[in-house]
């Protein structure tokens, strides 16, 4: 007999689904209430059902591969724990019916316009008060209700413009919304890289599957964005509170991918009411600012007076409405959990009709009926703080879970009376499971969804998918990141094979090109101390290979070159009996602090690549031997580090950061090699020391061919100082120094007419061009080491201040 | 009452600071009913770069400065004539407390000067059971917020010492009623704070006040400093009335209103001061003359 296989039929999946339970009375993603595979998921399992076991695992990590060779990480808080670590990702993508989907988008874009207008009134005429569809106390009580912001109008005339909501589908299939990010919204950057990853782990799958794709709608805010400039002098900005933050990356990333200058708060300043960014061309306008700073930290004039994060001034130029901010400051007052207790009535209020898409059901404890329905009903909701912006599976401290307090007690209806207006209470809702991929099968977990909304000139429009995250076990307090949950991709499946697009591929566009001259002055100092540091970091490597050849050879740590060579080492801070040199790992160490600080202008090969050799350095410190073992570990890490700079010389593009890269590398150069030449060539130094001076400037080879005679202080001098064909001489790097700094902006608020770091590189340059070898003492060599000390604070004051 | 009313601060720096963007409240406010500005004037040296006056949330005057160049020392001087009128606040009609907790759950704004700005925490002043309990000591039942406001004022005055040394403008407001040490910010945070745990709103009052010298010598000029008070919503029939309780007393004909907000957060003469690696030094001079 011929059976035709049941699609709907879970046998059909092989061991996939062999032990996927659904949990009675809560609603799953995957199978219906009978026990069937819901149809949009039917194809794609099908598919990974196939995947033999090796073949999956290959896919699976395809997609880990992805996120560690683009960095994804987050930053993840805990006692004594504040680490990077990987993007929990979840391979199997929640899928999501289009049909579905268009509800759900319709739902949430009634409700960022219903925000909007709260928004509207909260920070105008307060009628919802007046009225009394808000509690006063609501706004009085919330410390993001900025005052300072009240009566303020938004430039354009909208408050919000790129927000997300979490929802969550309840026990009857009903999706409810369970928290309103309007804030700073993360994650969109995230959902991005997530999709990336999920195309490497199931290429063929997701196109087959009618994936709808996430690119169209960052190109269309990105261009919403630029086009609220008033002209294309002002630029479009994100600020962020830096690296330290969670999702710094995420900045970083966004930045990247949208074409935007990434921003700090002490990057900008106020004058006459505009916003400026300070750029190595002196202040420059910004007309958009996106922010991804909680609002009370970004003035320190009006707002969180201990701010270090943000700009004072912010605010006045706000009022004098010189630029928009993404949201408008005060936005997260409407993330505020009582606030959902009162939305029902203000959609009423304002659309004439319930919301289509309901929030989770919240009480608001100020009002005495409220309070005494909380009181009855207790055992069925969460009771936590009023005014908490966290998700509702997301508790504080003093929550009451189901009626019992965190101790296990009853909760007294006097509490309750007692904290009354600070108190909300909401429904418990069992949220839907989704399958996770746990050992080859697939297993039920609890999934809530994060949906981004942007505003464009044709109203929201809603990123077709987003993230889930999916807990790791299966209770769904378990669901934030931050408690071990996991993200997967959102798929929203089309009936019909959807067009490909990327940000990238628009021929038939016409495109955006970045001005250059706009690098802000911090990202140039970063990338400045980056040149310097990796080139120190390389000099020192040199210089301790040199030391310990000489140990293994000898064997002897006393020779008159070898102490020598000892006490240099001390002169630059490293201590010669450590192989590894604290003073060596903590170059590497602060390289790669500068690059974290920039990670928005520097490619992620650059970023591993120095990531790596930190890691080489720090995993070899503790078992190197002197002589033979460390000389041969520093020839290591010499290709390592040669292996960063040739991928930024090579790779990265000749924009205005790329020459504050590279002057810091060669004003490193010019004065290391200015300062051992005065050492090792001077008339007291101990044999061999010459001999020297021409490893440590790398110049071995070009000697030989250079000159027929044996080493002597003239061809040393010769070659290390005046010639100008060797890159590593001082002249070279003088003339290099000299042709970038042509390149850079013109700081426009300093008057000399010459930078004074230029006229002092031509100086030296042109003294060095006509000397002869011998005519250099050893006290001018002295002098000039002096000299090239000073070339890093000339460059601070032109450009950097 | 009128009175000429000159004052001065001054800050200097050891090293060149940069000043950037400041906000300053020195000059008296105009209270339609209290008390009228004839005429003012802000000097400021050196010239800022950016001068805006404007009006704050609470309704208060501002002017926001900037300056271009670092600074060594930048002086203030704010002279005006101010008329003075006797507030008319001594019948009592405020509720209970009780009753007060029903006028505020009725009274539907959150416009500056509504009592509902001044009940909840504000940035210098988190609610503190402490200063909470020893006021509830204070109280009878049933006693009306007028005389709860008169009685936690009175208890401050008693209770505390004046010493300008105790504390500094930054000094949280537990320390110094443990201390029970202060100057007129700390009396006022204290009596704020006990105020708002009972749940009667209140607020701060920065302004002058008239000192009379001590009989047989004469008045030192400049020798006053700026003042600060508390004000107490006592209902909405009697609205917000104001009580010093640095010197035991309602606020009334010798006082000079500046700026009203929920802490010294919101009226400090001088907001953005600079921050420099080095130390600074200010002073202030009051001279306030009866016209």
């Amino acid at each position: 007999m011929n059976t035709r296989p049941d699609p709907a039929c879970i046998s059909d999946y092989g061991d996939l689904l062999g032990t996927y339970k659904t949990v009675p009375g809560i609603s799953d993603e995957l199978m219906d209430s009978s026990g069937a595979v819901r149809p949009v998921w039917q194809s794609f399992l099908r598919e990974l059902a196939q995947l033999p076991e090796e073949a999956l695992e290959l896919s699976l990590s395809r997609g880990n591969q992805y996120l560690r060779d683009a960095g994804v990480f987050f930053r993840h808080y805990g006692p004594g724990d504040d680490t990077e670590r990987e993007w929990p990702l979840s391979h199997v993508p929640l899928l999501i019916d289009e049909d579905e989907w268009a509800e759900i988008a319709a739902g949430l874009v009634e409700r960022a316009d219903l925000l909007e207008q709260v928004m509207a009134d909260v920070y105008g005429p307060n009628r919802l008060v007046a009225e009394g569809r808000l509690p006063p106390s609501l706004l009085a009580a919330n410390p993001e209700w900025l005052r300072p912001m009240a009566g303020v109008p938004p430039r354009g005339g909208h408050y919000l413009h790129f927000i997300a909501f979490d929802i969550g589908r309840g026990p009857d299939g009903q999706w409810w919304v369970l928290g309103d990010r309007t804030q700073a919204p993360s994650g969109a950057g995230f959902a991005l890289e997530t999709r990336m990853a999920i195309s490497r782990s199931f290429p063929g799958m997701m196109t087959r599957s009618n994936v709808e794709r996430l690119a169209g709608f960052f190109r269309t805010f990105r261009d919403t964005l630029l086009n609220m400039r008033p002209d294309d002098s002002s630029r479009v900005a994100i600020l962020s509170p830096g690296p330290m933050n969670d999702t710094y990356f995420e900045h970083a990333y966004i930045a990247r991918y949208l074409g935007f200058m990434l921003v700090q708060g002490q990057d900008m300043a106020v004058r006459d009411g505009e916003l400026m960014v300070r750029t190595v061309a002196g202040l420059r306008p910004v007309s958009v600012l996106w922010r991804r700073l909680d609002s009370i930290w970004s003035d320190p004039l009006e707002l969180e007076e201990m701010s270090r994060l943000g700009t004072p001034g912010l605010l006045s130029a706000l009022r004098a409405g010189s630029f928009t901010m993404i949201n408008a400051l005060g936005s997260g007052v409407l993330e505020m959990r009582a606030l959902m207790a009162f939305m029902p009535g203000i959609a009423e209020h304002f659309n004439g009709r319930p919301l289509q898409l309901p929030n989770i059901a919240t009480w608001w404890c100020g009002g005495a009926r409220a309070r005494d329905y909380v009181k009855a009903n207790a055992e069925r909701m969460t009771i936590d703080d009023a005014l908490s912006t966290r998700l509702p599976f997301d508790h504080g401290d003093q929550v009451v879970i189901g009626g019992r307090t965190t101790d296990g007690g009853l909760v007294a209806p006097e509490w309750i009376d007692a904290k009354a207006e600070k108190l909300a209470a909401q429904e418990i809702v069992s949220l839907s499971t989704a399958p996770a991929l746990v050992n080859g099968r697939l297993e039920p977990r609890p999934m809530s969804l994060r949906v981004f909304l942007a505003r464009t000139p044709d109203g929201w429009q809603v990123m077709p998918g987003g993230f889930a995250r999916i807990g790791h076990s299966g209770s769904s307090t378990d669901i934030s990141m931050q408690r071990g949950g996991s993200v997967c991709d959102v798929w929203v499946v089309a009936k019909e094979p959807v067009k490909n697009e990327t940000l990238l591929e628009q021929p038939d566009k016409p495109f955006h090109r970045s001005t250059l001259g706009v690098l802000p002055s911090r990202a140039a100092d970063n990338l400045f101390w980056l040149g310097r540091y990796v080139e120190r970091a390389e000099e020192k490597m040199r210089l301790l290979r040199a030391y310990h050849l000489r140990l293994a050879e000898t064997d002897l740590a006393d020779l008159p070159l070898s102490a020598f060579l000892a006490t240099h080492l001390e002169g630059l801070g490293l201590s010669p009996a450590e192989p590894l040199p604290a003073g060596l790992i903590s170059d590497i160490s602060a390289a790669l602090a500068s690059a974290g600080q920039i990670r928005d202008r520097f490619s992620t090969d650059g970023w591993n690549a120095l990531a790596d050799l930190l890691q080489t350095v720090q995993s070899m410190a503790p078992r190197l031997k002197p002589g033979d073992d460390t000389a041969r570990a520093m020839g290591v890490l010499l290709r390592k580090i040669s292996g960063f700079t040739g991928l930024v010389h090579e790779n990265m593009y000749r924009f205005i950061g790329w020459r504050f890269l590279t002057i810091g590398r060669a004003i490193e150069r010019t004065w290391a090699t200015s300062g051992f030449l005065a050492g090792f060539t001077h008339p007291d130094a101990p044999e061999g020391a010459l001999d020297l001076a021409i490893e440590a400037g790398d110049s071995i080879m070009t000697h030989r061919r250079r000159y027929a005679v044996s080493t002597s202080r003239n061809t040393v001098i010769d070659l290390l100082l005046l010639d100008a064909m060797n890159p590593r001489s001082v002249l070279y790097q003088l003339q290099a120094i000299k042709e970038h700094l042509g390149f850079l902006p013109v700081a426009d608020d300093h008057g000399a007419a010459v930078p004074p770091l230029l006229r002092n590189v031509m100086t030296l340059e042109t003294e060095l061009a006509v000397s002869s070898p011998e005519e250099v003492t050893p006290e001018r060599l002295n002098g000039i080491a002096a000299e090239t000390a000073q070339f890093s604070a000339l460059l601070s004051r032109s450009y950097l201040g | 009452m009128i009175y000429d009313i000159t004052l001065r601060i001054t800050y200097s720096y050891d090293s060149m600071a940069d000043a950037d963007h400041q906000i300053l409240r020195m000059i008296p406010a105009d209270l339609p009913g209290e008390q009228r500005v004839i005429l003012s004037n802000l000097s400021i040296e050196p010239q800022p770069c950016e001068r805006l006056g404007r009006q704050d949330f609470f309704g208060n005057g501002c002017v926001d400065i900037a300056f271009s160049d670092p600074v060594s020392e930048t002086v203030f001087v704010m002279k005006s004539r101010v008329e003075r009128q006797e507030p008319n606040n001594f019948l009592d009609e405020s509720p209970d407390l009780a009753g007060l907790a029903d006028e505020l759950d009725s009274f539907q704004s959150v416009a500056g000067l509504s009592p509902h700005n001044f009940r909840f925490n504000s940035p210098r002043i988190e609610r503190d059971t402490e200063i909470g309990d020893w006021a509830r000591g204070l109280i009878k039942e049933g006693q009306s917020v007028l005389a709860i406001a008169d009685a936690v004022c009175m208890a401050i005055h008693s209770e505390m010492t004046f010493d300008p040394e105790a504390t500094t403008v930054d000094t949280p407001v537990l320390k110094s009623f443990k201390g029970r040490r202060g100057v007129c910010q700390d009396y006022t945070h204290i009596a704020i704070s006990a105020l708002r745990d009972l749940g009667i709103p209140a607020g701060y009052v920065s302004g002058f006040l008239r000192t009379i010298p001590p009989e047989g010598q004469p008045r030192l000029e400049g020798a006053d400093a700026m003042h600060a008070w508390v004000m107490a919503w006592c209902g909405s029939s009697m609205g917000w009335v104001e009580f010093d309780p640095t010197n035991a007393m309602r606020a009334g004909l010798d006082h000079v209103v500046i700026a009203r907000g929920r802490d010294y957060f919101d009226v400090a003469p001088v907001k953005g001061a600079l921050r420099t690696a080095g130390s600074q030094t200010t002073t202030q001079a009051v001279d306030m003359i009866a016209g």
